[in-house]
Formats: structure tokens, C-alpha cells, sequence
């Protein structure tokens, strides 16, 4: 899971972003240096004046650019869900611990609970509509299917997503890289021994090492 | 016997789930994600006390925020609050944002009361009451069955073990919640997270005094339940209100925090074992005290319903001399609910504790001396069959003999469920294209009971699973109770067997044909007319069984430096009656071992004393195992059709982490005495520290326990 690319200079905060900015803002003002911190703040204030009612934002999500308005404080997966209809990406804990909201930004598996939708325009938001087009299915979700790497279903899209990302861009990957993908990932019902017997099959791998 | 037929082509064999299409792409609606036009969002005010007497709520102040729809208070004040979490009241507004503010802004006019929040503190004399004018202990449960003093008298070698087990929420990864359309006030669309479409309805019309047949319950994809979704619930009722009040359809999904406190938890136990056998292994007396706690409600005669905190006392094995006494004790903690196998997990690492205890008094190795203590021919062959595939005798080795640094153990544990079938009824529509639909008002809990409908319509129609469209999740279905006690593959299959057999005939009849299956089907239908055939048929006796067996076994390794534990290998070997799908029988297997996994290393939710507040209600501090702890698995699914269908969701869950339990008992040489097996409860062990459990005040529970209601063991139900 990456950080927003940070040399990119489109307005951007997540949760996470905010307290690496608050964190040298707190030092200056521990070590005595009031004005400083009072000036750095100030210039982070006029520099984003967004909020807190409605704004106009668009997203790049699945190919498409999408107008909302949203207020800064709604996350990506509140957008993607609610305003967008798009539902794979669940909501499961709210705080980046289980994996089942994940979606691709530029290419990298985040958590979309994490993510202020206001952050992220600009940028190119893959999710697992976007991964299926049409209900199509990749090599990966046949692989799901055929080893029933699923009960419930509902932390399945988030699988899904972290190890289609994983597989485009290690095709053969090992059951280090696997596993790692999978890391962020919960599941309650217990499918993990399929899920990775799936995402094998897909990195052409059939014969399984005990 | 049985009824079924004797050389399925689709029966016990693979068919891919029906449904995995739908889940893998993201295509699948549950009801979180149902978003009716115009609707609001729902939230929950909940107590920030262990206990209070809450005088007054006034929602004004949230009635006053733009955008907010309703509000409603959730019991008539004053009212007494017995868990921190518990509801007081509820908003609906145009965005959650909105709600959360709302939530807040309501003002709640109370009074703290004194709380107690875990078992240990609430048997204490003097400790704070849960309930005004009652005390926290139950009468005492007690089974007799003929001397068991005499019993551990006659002994060879007595073993005498101290165990506790922890509270476990079920944290289905969907909350739980509703989607509800009530806005005319008449007719009411409700969208579920639940085991029970049926009881959801009934416990929505009777609070709400709406006609049953007015509402109508609809869950087609759920995302678990685990035993905690079977009712309509504080939410789904407040849900219901808020729609009608506001006219609008209302989502309301509890957070993953409002899980963890308010719907239901796994009860803990404590528990004191004497068993005793003669010098040939045989058991001779067992006798124990124990209490555990199913929350606030603990003590009252339903507490938790079927997940009260009584547990089977001794469990499974044959002992002629028993006396065991339990209590159950209120704390200022959420209720329990049914949780995968209820009073199963727990009885089973108490007793098997004992049991290895025992063998090792005896100098017997664990397996044989199991085998020495049950009659149970099924269960007998397993022991066989797991020592075979796990290769017991060449791994074994006596507890606390594995050199180095990091030890290895193996432990072997056995459990047995009920399961079996009750009046499931199903419909078959047939169109004259030969098409056909199954409906079952049944519901799915990743179970693949939809694809077992498909793989028993198939198979009885004589066409494939994919020729099948099964409906379920729908109470305009018929109707099928609810999904839990490893009921619904039993109830639900002969019901689609029955129905299908009964449209064959209907066929023929309508048709004029002998045989209407095979190449004569799409002529037969093509003779049905512009209207389907539909045809009913309903659960019967003989298609369905009960009652299974399961044995286990472990491989671990522990780090005696960090207390780090890895478990290697699971074998199991599990009864399944007449397996209906091989396929998702492995998944479901696959999942109960790895439920037992998490029980026995990760799980525990954690209660402060000062506060009353659980300490970890979320995945960060609420452990689960991830794709990288899992050990090896080897099922070995025994299909057995002539003893009908039997679910096996539950049993496959309840002797894992004894199992556990037992390897690193094993592996370090130092008895495990409580779950979960924490690192740190792993050093303290190797370091000879007393267990917290033997620290108890176990004469206070021995005399609680040896007053009450004393029953006879044969005609105690200890199981809903």
C-alpha cells in the first residue's frame, strides 16, 4: 500500500497525509518555534480553502471521468459507493485493517476508506467494476471460481483487486509475493487455503509445493 | 435407505458454485449495498456507560440539523443501560455525515451506575448488580449420574485441570443492518443481513404491529453471520421506525464498532476438571465446577438463547460416574448469541485437557487412550484414519521431550453436532421451454446453499446444475426457517428433492408421457402450455440425518524464546452423512478449522474494569489470522449417503483448538490452560507461573454450584 505520490502538486490530503503534515507542525511548536508553526499553518489554510460544505470534484474512476460534488471530508469508498453505485469495494472496518474497500490508484492497491475523495482527483482509480468490465472475468477470478476461493463473498472483490494488481505486474509471482499481496486482507469465513490455491493456477502454477 | 439415489451423477461430486461469478466480480448485491432512490442514512446513538438509569433523551437538538429526517428514542425513559454500546436512540438524514452530527447533538440526561464487566469480579460478594433486586449467579445447573466421588475413588491415576476460554465476537465481515422501505406505512420492503429471513419478518411485524404478510424480507447475498444474525433486532426495528417516521427508505448497517458491543459474542467458561481412569485407561469418575458468562443477561433462563454460557460437561467421551455444576454470571457486557457450534469449542478444550492430562498420569499414548473412552464406531475409525494420514505414531513424543530451541507437538482432540433436518418447503417452476426455476424461501450464508439447491434439483430432474435457476433470499419463497445449527443443507435439500419428485409426476401427468427425463424432457415441457408448471413439496423424514462426529489433529511449532506459535498441520476427518458438494464442503471445512485456528491463538475480546469499555473493537486489536498463518490442511470428508443429508458447518469448527491446544501443551512440556494461547501466556507457562485460572476463588464456585436445581443427566438439554 503506497502514499499518494507526493511530487504531483494536485491538491491532495488523506487521513494518513494529514498527520505527516500535522507531525512537523507539532515538532516546530514543541520546540518553542510558535511563529513558525503559526505561518506554516497559515499558509496550509489559504493554500486549501476547500470545505466544508459541497465541492465539485471530478474522478478518473474505471476509465471515466465522474462529476460529484461532495464535501472534503468524504472518503473515496464513500463516493465509489454511494454517490457512483459502484459496491464491490466493501465497507468492512473503516480504518484500513481488513482490505475488503481496496482499489487501484495509479496502479497501487489503497485503502479507499483512507482516502479523501477530494485527494484524489486527477488521479486513475481502478476498482473492481473496472477490473470485470462488463462482468467479464480475468484469469485470476476464473481461478477464483474453480477453486471456490470464496464463501460469503464479501471480502472476495478486495482479494480480487490487491492480487490482479499483484499478477499484472508479477505475472509468475511466488507464494511470498502471494502471500504479501494478500497481507492487508481479512477474511472471516476462512477461504484463504482456496485463495491461494487460485492465485497459483493464475501465476501458472498448478502443482502445489506442500 | 436414505431415498437418494444410488449413483448420483452430481451428488458428493464437484460443482462449481453457482453464484461465484456474481461474488468474484463485485456483482453481487448485499444489503449494504442496496440503495433504493431517496433513501437516508441510519445511526445509532449508543451508551457511553456500563451502566446507567438514562432519565430523559431529548433529540430536539438533533432534530434542528438540516437534513436530518427522524429521530427516535429507542426504549421509554427512565430505563436502565447494562453494557456500554447498548442503544438509546436513533437519527436518519440525507448523508452519514449528517447522522453523525445528529448522533451527537442528542442529549441524554443519565445516571452513571457502578458496573462489573468480566465473570471473575461479578461472582465476588459484594460485586455491583447487573440487574436491581437480582444476583449476578444463576441457580446452579448440576448433572449426576450415578457416584462420581467413588468414581475418582476407584481411580488408577486421577488428573485435575483448571481451563478458561475467552469471549470471541463473530465480526461477520458485513455488519449487521438493514436496508428498510417503509415510507407509505403500509407495506414494508426490508433488505437484510440475516440467517433468518423468516424471523426477521415475524420480529419486525409484532414490535411494529404490521401484518406478517405485509412485510416482505429480501437477502439474497449476505456477508456471514456466524450465529449472530438471526433476529430482527434493536437496529432492524429502529430501521423500520426511522423510515416510516422520516418516508423514506432507510439504510441502517451498524458500524464495526456497534458490532463488537451489541450483537452477540461467544459466552466464556471457566472450568474445574477431576477425571479419573483405572490402569487399563479406562475413565471411571469425572467431576466439575464451572461458570462462564453470556453478558447482562446471564443467569436469566434464556440468556443468549441457544449461545447461553452452559457448555457439555464431560463431552463426547464415555464416563459412567459424573457430576458436573455450572452457573452462569451477569456482567455489564453485551449479550451472547449462538456462535458457530454453541458450548461445543469450549467443552471440548476443557475436556480434552483433561483427557491428555490423564493419559500422561497413565503413560498412555493420547489416541489409544481416547479411543479406550468412546463406543462410538464412526468416531473410532477416525482416530485410525487421522493417526494414518498424520502419521501420529511416528511424530508422537511425550510432552516437553522435543530438543531445541524451537519445540515441536502434536495434539488430538475429537467433537460431535446434531445438525439434522426440520420443514423446509420448496416450489419447482417448469416453463414449456424446459426451463426451470427452484425457489426456496431459504437464505445463503456463503454456504453455497443456492448451489446446493441447483446440484439436488439437477440431479433429481435429471438435467445439470446449470440448467437450474435457484431463488432464495425472498420470504414470498416458501417458506424454510432459519440458517443455523447446521440445519439448512438438511431441511433444505429433501424439500428441493421432494418438490422436483413431485414435478416429475405432475409432468408426466400433464404430458402423457412415462418418462419425461433425458432426451424426452424438452418434449414433455413443450407440452405444459403458456403457463408454468408449478409444483410444491416439503421436507420429509429419511432424506436427512443427525447427529456427526469429527476427529483432529495438530502439528505446532513454539518458540520457547518469543512464545511464538505455528501451527503446521491440521488433519481432519469429519462425518457429513450424504455429502451434497464436495466443492464447497472443502471450503466450509477449510473455514471451521481456521475459525478454530483464530480461537485458539487470536481471538479475545478484552474488557476494562475501570471503564467498562471493551478495549479492542476492531480488526487492529481484534486478531484474526491472515492468508499467511495458515498451517497445512488434510481434509478427509467421509460421505456416508445412506444416513441421509447432515450439515456439517459447525462440527468442522469444535475440535480445532483443543486440538491446538494440546500440540503446544505437548511441544513445551507445561499444560495450555486458557485461549487464546498468547505468546505471552506461552513464556508464562515455561516459566512455571501460575496459571490466572488456578488463582480463582474456586471455593466461592463450589459453593455456588453445589445448591440449585440438581437434574438428571439424561433429560438435560444443554443445546438449543
Amino acid at each position: 500500500m503506497k502514499e499518494p505520490n507526493s511530487n504531483d502538486d494536485k491538491i491532495r490530503f488523506s487521513r494518513r497525509g494529514f498527520i505527516k503534515t500535522a507531525g512537523p507542525t507539532a515538532t516546530a511548536v514543541m520546540a518553542g518555534n510558535v511563529d513558525q508553526a503559526s505561518a506554516e499553518m497559515e499558509r496550509e489554510r489559504a493554500e486549501k480553502p476547500l470545505g466544508p460544505g459541497p465541492v465539485a470534484i471530478e474522478l478518473n474512476v474505471n476509465g471515466t471521468v465522474h462529476k460529484v460534488s461532495v464535501e472534503p471530508r468524504i472518503t473515496l469508498l464513500d463516493v465509489l459507493r454511494n454517490e457512483l453505485d459502484l459496491t464491490g469495494a466493501k465497507e468492512v472496518c473503516d480504518r484500513a485493517q481488513c482490505g475488503a474497500c481496496t482499489v487501484l490508484l495509479d496502479d497501487e492497491p489503497v485503502n479507499a476508506c483512507m482516502m479523501l475523495a477530494v485527494a484524489v482527483q486527477g488521479r486513475k482509480i481502478r476498482t473492481i467494476e473496472g477490473i470485470s468490465p462488463n462482468g467479464k472475468m480475468n484469469k485470476l477470478q476464473e481461478e477464483f471460481v474453480k477453486h471456490d476461493a470464496m464463501m460469503c463473498g464479501f471480502c472476495t472483490p478486495g482479494f480480487v483487486t490487491s492480487l490482479t494488481n499483484l499478477l499484472e505486474t508479477v505475472p509468475t509471482a511466488t507464494d511470498e509475493q502471494i502471500m504479501k499481496a494478500c497481507s492487508g486482507h481479512l477474511c472471516r469465513c476462512g477461504t484463504y487455503p482456496h485463495i491461494l490455491k487460485a492465485a497459483r493456477a493464475a501465476a501458472g502454477r498448478t502443482e502445489v509445493p506442500s | 435407505m436414505s431415498g437418494w439415489p444410488e449413483n448420483p451423477k452430481y451428488l458428493g461430486k464437484r460443482t462449481l458454485r453457482v453464484d461465484g461469478k456474481e461474488k468474484v466480480t463485485g456483482q453481487a448485491k448485499y444489503t449494504y449495498d442496496q440503495h433504493p432512490k431517496g433513501m437516508l442514512y441510519g445511526m445509532i446513538l449508543r451508551s457511553k456507560w456500563a451502566a446507567a438509569r438514562v432519565n430523559a433523551v431529548d433529540l430536539s437538538p438533533a432534530l434542528k440539523i438540516p437534513g436530518v429526517k427522524a429521530a427516535i428514542v429507542i426504549d421509554k425513559t427512565p430505563r436502565d443501560i447494562r453494557f456500554y454500546g447498548q442503544e438509546i436512540a436513533a437519527v436518519a438524514a440525507e448523508t452519514p455525515e449528517i447522522a453523525e452530527e445528529a448522533i451527537r447533538a442528542i442529549l441524554v440526561d443519565a445516571t452513571p451506575n457502578p458496573f462489573v464487566v468480566t465473570p471473575e469480579e461479578s461472582l465476588k460478594e459484594g460485586a455491583p448488580s447487573v440487574f436491581r433486586n437480582r444476583q449476578n449467579v444463576s441457580t446452579a445447573k448440576t448433572r449426576t449420574k450415578k457416584n462420581a466421588s467413588q468414581g475418582l475413588a476407584d481411580a488408577a491415576a486421577v488428573a485435575e485441570v483448571m481451563v478458561s476460554t475467552q469471549v470471541c465476537v463473530h465480526h461477520p465481515l458485513e455488519t449487521h443492518g438493514n436496508v428498510i422501505d417503509w415510507s407509505t406505512g403500509d407495506e414494508m420492503t426490508v433488505w437484510a443481513s440475516t440467517q433468518a429471513i423468516s424471523s426477521v419478518r415475524r420480529g419486525l411485524a409484532k414490535p411494529l404491529g404490521i401484518q406478517q404478510n405485509k412485510v416482505r424480507v429480501i437477502s439474497e447475498f449476505m456477508g456471514g453471520g456466524f450465529g449472530a444474525k438471526f433476529q430482527a433486532g434493536v437496529e432492524g426495528v429502529a430501521c423500520a421506525k426511522l423510515s416510516k417516521e422520516a418516508g423514506a427508505p432507510v439504510k441502517l448497517m451498524l458500524s464495526r464498532f456497534d458490532n463488537h458491543h451489541s450483537v452477540g459474542n461467544r459466552p466464556c467458561t471457566y472450568q474445574h476438571i477431576k477425571i479419573g481412569a483405572d490402569k487399563n485407561g479406562k475413565l471411571t469418575g469425572f467431576i466439575s465446577k464451572g461458570f462462564g458468562s453470556a453478558g447482562y443477561a446471564s443467569g436469566g433462563e434464556t440468556a443468549g438463547g441457544g449461545g447461553g454460557a452452559g457448555f457439555p460437561s464431560p463431552y463426547v467421551y464415555d464416563v459412567d460416574n459424573v457430576e458436573s455444576s455450572q452457573v452462569g454470571v451477569a456482567i455489564n457486557a453485551g449479550s451472547a448469541r449462538a456462535f458457530r457450534a454453541p458450548a461445543h469449542p469450549p467443552a471440548c478444550f476443557g475436556m480434552e485437557a483433561a483427557m491428555d492430562a490423564l493419559a500422561e498420569k497413565l503413560e498412555m499414548d493420547p489416541v489409544e487412550f481416547r479411543k479406550k473412552n468412546t463406543g462410538h464406531e464412526v468416531r473410532l475409525g477416525q482416530f485410525d484414519i487421522a493417526s494414518e494420514k498424520f502419521g501420529w505414531k511416528q511424530k508422537y513424543k511425550k510432552p516437553g521431550t522435543s530438543k531445541g530451541v524451537v519445540k515441536t507437538g502434536i495434539g488430538c482432540t475429537t467433537g460431535e453436532w446434531g445438525g439434522g433436518g426440520k420443514g423446509s418447503q420448496a416450489e419447482v417452476e417448469i416453463s414449456s421451454d424446459g426451463t426451470v426455476e427452484v425457489r426456496c424461501g431459504t437464505q445463503d450464508l456463503g454456504t453455497a446453499t443456492k448451489t446446493s439447491i441447483a446440484v439436488v434439483a439437477a440431479e433429481t430432474l435429471g438435467l445439470r446444475p446449470s440448467d437450474i435457476s435457484p431463488k432464495l433470499g425472498d420470504t414470498r419463497y416458501p417458506p424454510s426457517g432459519g440458517s443455523g445449527g447446521s440445519t439448512t443443507s438438511p431441511s433444505v435439500c429433501p424439500a428441493i428433492k421432494v418438490a422436483c419428485d413431485n414435478a416429475l409426476e405432475e409432468l408426466k401427468e400433464v404430458s402423457g408421457m412415462a418418462n419425461v427425463t433425458g432426451a424426452n424432457w424438452k418434449k414433455a415441457c413443450a407440452k405444459i402450455g403458456p403457463d408454468p408448471l408449478v409444483v410444491q413439496g416439503k421436507w420429509r423424514e429419511g432424506l436427512s440425518g443427525r447427529g456427526t462426529a469429527g476427529v483432529q489433529m495438530a502439528e505446532v511449532e513454539v518458540d520457547t524464546e518469543t512464545g511464538f506459535i505455528k501451527v503446521k498441520k491440521i488433519v481432519l476427518v469429519q462425518d457429513c452423512g450424504l455429502l451434497v458438494n464436495l466443492q464447497t464442503a472443502e471450503s466450509q471445512t477449510n473455514g471451521g478449522v481456521i475459525m478454530g485456528i483464530s480461537y485458539a491463538l487470536y481471538e479475545e475480546r478484552v474488557m476494562d474494569e475501570q471503564t467498562g469499555v471493551s478495549l479492542n473493537p476492531n480488526f487492529e486489536t481484534y486478531k484474526l489470522p491472515t492468508l499467511a498463518d495458515m498451517p497445512e490442511i488434510g481434509l478427509t470428508l467421509q460421505s456416508m449417503p445412506e444416513r441421509g443429508v447432515i450439515g456439517i458447518g459447525e462440527p468442522v469448527t469444535v475440535p480445532t483448538a483443543a486440538a491446538i491446544a494440546n500440540a503446544v501443551s505437548n511441544a513445551i512440556g507445561a499444560r495450555i490452560t486458557s485461549l487464546p494461547i498468547t505468546p505471552a501466556k506461552v513464556l508464562d507457562a515455561l516459566n512455571g507461573e501460575t496459571p490466572a485460572v488456578e488463582k480463582l476463588a474456586w471455593d466461592r464456585v463450589a459453593s455456588l454450584t453445589t445448591h440449585g436445581d440438581f437434574i438428571n443427566l439424561d433429560k438435560q438439554e444443554w443445546i438449543a
